[in-house]
């Protein structure tokens, strides 16, 4: 498989969130408004990048055996770099997302790529392998969070176009909405895959 | 009467599950049966109320005399795996029965963000409950609790529809994904209780 390929299967064909479901917690958890699914996005992106680079670097040193909790120590000590950046540098995002830094730790995308490509595949592809899934996962994140902003609170990216009293249905970001918006995301994604393959 | 409103804001005000999304991924794997879905209940409550009780006191007498609390996640990670190990080694001596009922749940446990969300959270500035050993028992065990009723609710759900006709695309996850958001809706009616 081309370079170009490894990179772009994460975007649309291989999206971990829209097609193979991973990663569902943080997808319904911060995607209350555009800007705080893209900052989930791109910490989850830096992990991902980071993870996949040391653990191919790593793969022939690593026995089989311990594999995976080989990993998952690789996976925290890079989230908790995150974790301690994004406090030092933007403390009002790491207070809206909380919890869920640390918890990029147990996202299935960071460990499920770290197992079934970096640790089979050379550094470079491992890079781009990362890159375009941690894209994949950011481009999701804040679509949904764009969707549940707009609906919820007549807003896109903290720019309101709708007046100040505008009735707008709260319920998309509250937490029944994030399960209903992203139902229906899915629902399209399959309908349009489905379409395709009957062409 | 505290561990009562501790309960009763875990279990039903704050479920873990439809009002933090902590677990997801289990919540939609395994409801696909009633069965699977108690199976899977079971053994959240005795390892969550374990791991927390077991990261609250590394934290207390561990990491704070040392001043490591920024290792937080990686220790508790550590522990969190070695412990589901360890609960499935025991249980396969002692009770064999309980092996098999909770047996394929088990590994299954260590990647349930909400493990490591609560014991996160039982030790973080700010938490209410965390004021001693016991309370953050309660809470660990509300939160359980919560997170096997609305699995178990959930699957109940899910048997009937496989029965009724859906949209094409809607089949599968889909469907699941919008079901719990009513059921969400419907857990937000507790909200005020406590």
């Amino acid at each position: 498989m081309s370079n170009w390929k490894t990179f772009t299967k994460g975007l649309l064909k291989e999206n971990p969130t829209l097609v193979l479901l991973l990663g569902c917690c943080p997808t319904l958890a911060t995607t209350t408004s555009a800007i705080n699914g893209m900052s989930m996005g791109l910490a989850t992106t830096f992990v991902l990048i980071m993870s996949n680079l040391s653990i191919s670097l790593l793969k022939n040193f690593i026995p089989d055996k311990v594999r995976i909790p080989c990993f998952i120590v690789v996976i925290a000590s890079f989230v908790t770099v995150v974790q301690l950046v994004m406090q030092a540098y933007v403390p009002a995002i790491y207070e809206t997302l909380g919890l869920f830094i640390p918890l990029i730790v147990v996202n299935c995308i960071v460990l499920g790529r770290a197992e079934a490509f970096a640790s089979k595949n050379p550094v470079w592809p491992s890079i781009l392998d990362g890159a375009g899934m941690g894209l994949g996962f950011t481009m999701a994140l804040t679509f949904l969070g764009s969707i549940r902003e707009i609906l919820g609170s007549g807003s896109i990216f903290n720019w309101r176009f709708l007046p100040e009293d505008a009735n707008t249905i709260l319920i998309f970001v509250l937490a029944p909405g994030a399960f209903i918006a992203l139902g229906y995301l899915i629902a399209v994604v399959n309908k349009v895959k489905k379409s395709r393959t009957s062409k | 009467m505290k561990i009562l409103i501790i309960l009763l804001s875990t279990i039903l005000v704050n479920n873990v599950i439809l009002a933090q999304f902590l677990g997801i991924c289990p919540f939609l794997g395994t409801s696909k049966k009633t069965s699977t879905a108690m199976g899977m209940g079971a053994a959240v409550i005795f390892v969550l109320v374990l791991a927390t009780l077991v990261t609250y006191l590394i934290n207390k007498y561990v990491l704070v005399p040392l001043e490591l609390q920024f290792l937080q996640t990686i220790a508790f990670i550590l522990v969190i795996a070695a412990l589901v190990q360890m609960v499935e080694i025991i249980l396969k001596k002692i009770s064999p029965s309980l092996y098999t009922a909770l047996g394929v749940f088990l590994p299954l446990i260590t990647t349930n963000c909400c493990v490591l969300g609560v014991s996160l959270k039982v030790v973080g500035e700010g938490f209410i409950y965390g004021g001693n050993v016991g309370e953050a028992v309660v809470y660990a065990a509300g939160i359980a609790i919560g997170f096997a009723l609305a699995l178990i609710i959930f699957s109940g759900i899910r048997e009937h529809i496989e029965l009724v006709g859906v949209p094409e695309g809607m089949k599968g996850t889909p469907i699941a994904l919008i079901t719990a958001g009513i059921l969400a809706m419907a857990f937000m009616g507790f909200a005020g209780l406590v």
